[in-house]
């Protein structure tokens, strides 16, 4: 005979159905009309933003640039919960939240096209820039969060990646420190089904991945993360309890990307089928939430329709500030190296400059 | 004044660095309660308290993670990896991350980030405990690489290596840790990394070395001194990322004649990169090629024949005397 020494749950959570019903009014978060209708226009902006960036992509404007539409809803919701001082750690696919945690959206243009100046976040915005490394930023949240503990700080860390950084040792253990040190930081996970093309059953014989959570000893939560509402009420309640000293969360958002990985040269037909593609368009995050708003009558396609344009206009005013960005050189780089060049640098950089070195 | 073996002065100056800011902390495997493997930070957590000196999981790419995370916002974290041959465990987050951070952000965001690191072979570990890795964070963009030779090196290296605002990686070569004492004294002192040391002066050949080979090209330099009375000056690199060439020109430009000494085996690694800016700059003073003496390109042998494989007096000796009749 044996006994259970330990159980598991992991729950599941969705506010609005794929027709903007809700379908669990105990969990609608008190937010105010405007606050909503923000809601809806960030994820108004985010979609446009997606469809300027790929065909700036494809007319070579862009450099590096990874589709972000069918997400709206989890970086979005997730991003409104944090606060201004709580500090975030993106994937490079994180591109919305950082630009709506204050991150300008020229310098996201720059980071792109590798310009440095795309990397040098702003004082005051509490941003880490993209990270290339899948999971890489999942072990440096434990230090950030660490550093607001010691200082008696209630910021929160928060550090995004998607379901293939699930399997890195990294995130493991990120979770893990986390939870032993009992920091105040969320892991969130956009589950977008396909690690490039690698499908989400795949990657793991786990039921879900809000169950990995379970082996770091921290709650593991599953959200629909076509649901920007759900999204929101499962990350503004990680982020505070994390605030309250409460320790970490782990967050799973079940999404779905509709492009293809990158802009360069993914081809999603060749690891999908049209039907699941469909099945995920049916779900899609702005329809349902458009639906919810109108239903509250808060949101028409006349105000969506201006506010298209108005989010037109901001990412044209970016890309226009991202063209005057000073041309890079080799010199200034070796400056970035260290805080005062080594000898070695110094050295090279006169090579390269044809100024004396010393 | 107080005599001190090598780990003594490595935790007197973590002791007093942690006094001095508080930005410090030291964290890694067994750091806290139990003062480290080889009790480098003995005593620490009781006079500093958990927060600042403390035990973390068993997760190398953890800990240089979380070292990370606390750079950015503003800490000094020196964490330990408990062995340099588990550095692989850790290598996206040093090479990847920390070394970097100032580049990747434009000068934004830095990581002045020490991490102390046991190396060395001789004194028969397990695999994997002894391998001299540092070429690999020589050829590593960003990061510094610091090898004292004893105490006091140790001590006043240390401490100018937390205090440099960029990240350091600090390797102690364990054969050192308590194999002599050596006057250190108890007041506060740094040595300026990059910036190598003439140990004994010579005019007849150059030798170039760091860590524990120190010791073993000084103990050579006697020994051709007397069966041959030929003076070799010895040069202790102290740091060998960046290499400070000009001391080894300026010797060179006096003996005309050079080797190199390295633990590590033989391509591309530290003493490769000082063979080759050597030929950049000094080969018209040369009358000899330079020769390395170093172990051949195997992996650090297994315990029972690795005194065999590491450079000895002698084969420095054998290589001195080769570089004189080339």
């Amino acid at each position: 005979m044996s006994q259970a020494v330990a159980q598991y749950e992991t729950p599941y959570v969705q506010i609005l159905d794929e027709n903007g019903n809700v379908t669990n009014p105990d969990l609608l978060p008190s937010l105010s009309d405007e606050q909503l209708r923000e809601l809806m226009k960030r994820m108004v902006f985010t979609r446009i933003w997606d469809q300027r960036a790929i065909k700036l992509s494809r007319q070579g404007r862009l450099g590096f640039y990874a589709p972000v539409a069918g997400q709206e809803a989890s970086m979005i919701g997730c991003e409104f919960a944090t606060k201004k001082e709580d500090f975030l750690l993106p994937g490079y696919r994180d591109i919305p939240q950082c630009y709506f945690h204050g991150y300008p959206l020229h310098q996201l243009f720059l980071y792109s096209r590798g310009h440095q100046l795309g990397g040098k976040v702003p004082e005051g915005v509490n941003c880490m820039l993209p990270q290339i490394i899948i999971g890489a930023q999942i072990v440096q949240t434990p230090g950030v969060a660490l550093a607001f503990k010691l200082r008696g700080e209630k910021r929160v860390a928060i550090t995004f990646t998607g379901d293939g950084g699930t399997s890195q040792g990294d995130f493991y253990e990120g979770m893990n420190f986390a939870g032993a040190m009992n920091l105040p930081a969320v892991f969130f996970v956009q589950n977008n089904q396909y690690a490039i093309s690698v499908p989400r059953e795949l990657q793991t014989r786990a039921k879900t991945l809000a169950q990995k959570a379970v082996a770091a000893g921290i709650p593991g939560v599953q959200v629909d993360g076509m649901d920007v509402l759900a999204v929101y009420h499962v990350t503004h309640e990680a982020v505070e309890r994390a605030r309250a000293g409460e320790g970490p969360t782990m967050i799973e958002a079940v999404t779905f990307r509709y492009g293809p990985h990158t802009m360069s040269g993914d081809d999603p037909t060749r690891y999908r089928t049209k039907e699941t593609q469909e099945e995920w368009e049916r779900k899609d995050p702005l329809i349902r939430f458009r639906k919810y708003l109108e239903s509250k009558g808060i949101w028409s396609e006349s105000e969506e329709q201006a506010y298209i344009e108005e989010a037109k206009e901001i990412v044209n005013q970016a890309l226009k500030q991202a063209d005057e960005a000073e041309k890079m050189t080799v010199a200034n780089l070796i400056d970035t190296m260290f805080a005062e060049p080594t000898q070695t640098l110094k050295r090279q950089r006169a090579e390269i400059t044809g100024e004396g070195a010393n | 004044m107080a005599q001190m073996t090598m780990i003594q002065a490595i935790t007197h100056a973590l002791d007093l660095e942690l006094a001095r800011d508080e930005r410090v902390l030291v964290f890694g495997e067994d750091v806290g309660n139990n003062g480290g493997v080889f009790r480098a930070t003995e005593g620490l957590q009781k006079k500093y308290g958990a927060d600042r000196v403390f035990d973390t999981p068993l997760a190398e790419s953890g800990i240089i993670g979380l070292a990370n995370g606390l750079a950015i916002q503003g800490f000094r974290p020196v964490p330990e990896i408990q062995f340099f041959g588990f550095v692989f465990e850790a290598f996206d987050q040093i090479a990847g991350q920390l070394a970097r951070t100032r580049y990747r952000s434009g000068g934004r965001y830095t990581a002045p980030v020490t991490i102390r690191s046991p190396f060395g072979g001789g004194v028969h570990t397990p695999e994997m405990h002894a391998d001299s890795l540092e070429g690999l964070f020589v050829q590593t963009p960003g990061i510094k690489v610091v090898i004292p030779s004893n105490p006091y090196e140790a001590k006043g290296l240390l401490l100018a290596a937390i205090r440099d605002p960029d990240p350091v990686i600090f390797l102690e070569h364990m054969k050192l840790y308590r194999s002599f004492r050596q006057e250190v004294p108890e007041d506060d002192y740094t040595i300026p990394l990059g910036v190598a040391n003439v140990v004994r002066e010579g005019k007849d050949a150059t030798v170039i070395a760091y860590g524990a080979m120190v010791g073993v090209a000084q103990k050579a330099a006697e020994q051709w001194s007397k069966e041959k009375g030929f003076e070799a000056e010895v040069i202790d690199l102290r740091t060998i990322s960046p290499i400070d060439i000009d001391t080894i020109v300026k010797s060179i430009q006096k003996t005309n004649r050079a080797i190199v000494v390295q633990e590590a085996q033989r391509s591309a690694g530290a003493a490769a990169e000082i063979v080759a800016q050597i030929n950049e700059q000094a080969i018209y003073h040369l009358e000899a090629p330079v020769l390395r003496a170093t172990p051949p390109d195997t992996v650090y042998p297994f315990g029972m024949i690795e005194d065999e494989w590491l450079p000895t007096p002698q084969y420095v000796v054998d290589t001195l005397n080769k570089v004189m009749t080339l």
